[in-house]
């Protein structure tokens, strides 16, 4: 079995395509195994994970978490309100401190883009982004080109639509390289003050009029607006950004074919989707929830597995 | 490197037969048994001897499956290479089940105390059987031993066993390799 090329997942942009085939296919039987009656193995047992979650998250958190027990690691929670980060310690101070308590592994999500690759310099652990500012979430975008593989087979050729605030999203990034990797044609629609200087060096399209890119795709990928990331107005009100690119019944109607809908979460209802979308039979926004268990305990396993025992 | 012929398809055919009665005496009619193939040798054992119940037994209607145990496997992290997880296929449930492991060679014991731990996933069986086409003697590393085996061989250190199944079961070949 091949290794992962990398110690540090820190973005899916230094990654190679021989890692995402083996993350997918390490991903296929945790699936089963997360599905047993006893959903639990023992390989990490003699492995401390520590989550460092700087952010606010609700899925990631819980799903890293359970990837972690499911492997039989020990797992430490830390969070930034109640730590001594608040009385002036620098975060590879606070780190080196954690690492010092014999923890092997770091699971980082900042709001600072770079913290991760930071700290993969600055301190002797493996880590793993999960989610560092606009920058990259790694492991949802894994998840959602899994998610993705399951449904359509091969993503070679086929038309993915990323929807929504691009600008201020993790998520959107690591979306782009892994599909591109995989050989996806990758669109973007969004109001044009949401899209990033320069994403068409990413190989990517872009389509302002949502009905004609969703016509064009195979499956469509909608983000939330990130307000809490916006330093001032990029769309004049929530109406007016629910008319022109929210997804909802009308539109999918007049495109009259059947696409893939997914949703990394959390979902404003109402403002980029509407619940007839989300509870529809083409959405696979559980479908991704419970793959991202999956992928997170292959790439903790496979990581895991480059750290070699040592009996001190 | 040098080759020693153990079996050729004819015997290997006897002993599956023999293999295969041991089991309907232990087990009759298969009604609370089933038989699970250990990756990723053991599948091909298991898919022989279910050929064998079918033209011997045709009555018998047997569960099966296939286990895989990587994630079990005690030496995770102690070997330079990523250990390959291959498929599980378990369609049923396993509480008060009598389970028969099929593998095709029984050497330190380690994969097949790994797949009694995995088995653990899917619920509490009445008994574990172990069945082996092989049993390398004398080399266990930990207390196992099988139920049912083909032939019991010495062998020494560096010695590798190979089991090959050919597609239409006649040139199925055990060599030892040194």
């Amino acid at each position: 079995m091949n290794k992962l090329t990398f110690n540090h997942l820190l973005g899916i942009k230094s990654l190679k395509i021989s890692d995402i085939k083996l993350i997918f296919e390490t991903a296929t039987h945790f699936k089963e195994i997360i599905n047993r009656p006893i959903k639990k193995v023992p390989s990490l047992r003699d492995i401390t994970i520590a989550n460092l979650f700087f952010e606010n998250s609700t899925r990631t958190k819980i799903s890293f978490e359970l990837a972690q027990k499911r492997l039989g690691s020990d797992i430490i929670n830390f969070s930034s309100s109640s730590s001594s980060l608040k009385k002036g310690e620098s975060l590879i101070d606070t780190v080196n401190n954690i690492l010092a308590m014999k923890v092997d592994m770091i699971v980082l999500r900042h709001p600072s883009p770079g913290s991760s690759l930071l700290l993969s310099e600055y301190t002797n652990s493996c880590i793993i982004n999960a989610g560092d500012g606009a920058n990259e979430h790694p492991t949802q975008g894994l998840l959602d080109s899994f998610s993705l593989n399951e449904k359509l087979g091969d993503l070679k050729n086929k038309n993915i639509l990323i929807v929504g605030d691009i600008l201020h999203s993790r998520v959107a990034l690591s979306n782009i390289y892994t599909l591109n990797m995989l050989g996806a044609n990758v669109k973007l629609s969004c109001p044009l003050s949401l899209i990033p200087k320069d994403i068409e060096n990413l190989n990517v399209s872009i389509e302002t009029d949502i009905v004609k890119a969703l016509q064009w795709c195979d499956a469509a990928n909608v983000l939330r607006v990130q307000k809490e990331r916006m330093s001032k107005s990029y769309f004049p009100n929530d109406r007016e950004y629910s008319m022109l690119f929210g997804l909802n019944i009308d539109k999918i109607n007049k495109i009259k074919k059947d696409i893939i809908i997914l949703h990394p979460g959390p979902i404003n209802r109402g403002v980029e989707i509407t619940s007839d979308i989300v509870e529809s039979n083409n959405s696979i926004i559980l479908d991704q929830v419970e793959n991202g268990v999956a992928i997170r305990m292959a790439v903790i396993y496979l990581l895991a597995s480059k750290m070699n025992f040592s009996i001190n | 490197m040098s080759k020693k012929i153990l079996l050729d398809s004819k015997k290997i055919d006897i002993i599956l037969k023999r293999l295969v009665c041991q089991l309907v005496e232990n087990h009759k009619d298969f009604k609370n048994t089933v038989l699970i193939g250990l990756q990723p040798r053991g599948v091909f054992l298991v898919k022989r001897i279910l050929e064998v119940l079918n033209i011997d037994f045709p009555h018998l209607k047997i569960n099966n499956g296939i286990l895989d145990y990587t994630f079990f496997r005690d030496d995770f992290r102690r070997t330079s290479k990523t250990i390959s997880a291959n498929k599980t296929s378990i369609n049923f449930t396993i509480e008060n089940k009598k389970i028969v492991l099929i593998d095709d060679v029984l050497f330190t014991g380690r994969s097949v105390k790994s797949a009694m731990a995995s088995i653990d996933s899917y619920g509490r069986p009445k008994s574990i059987e172990l069945l082996v086409l092989v049993d390398r003697r004398y080399k266990r590393e930990i207390p196992i031993e099988a139920n049912y085996f083909g032939v019991k061989i010495d062998t020494f250190k560096g010695d590798r066993v190979n089991v090959i199944w050919d597609d239409n079961s006649k040139n199925n070949i055990i060599y030892i390799e040194n």
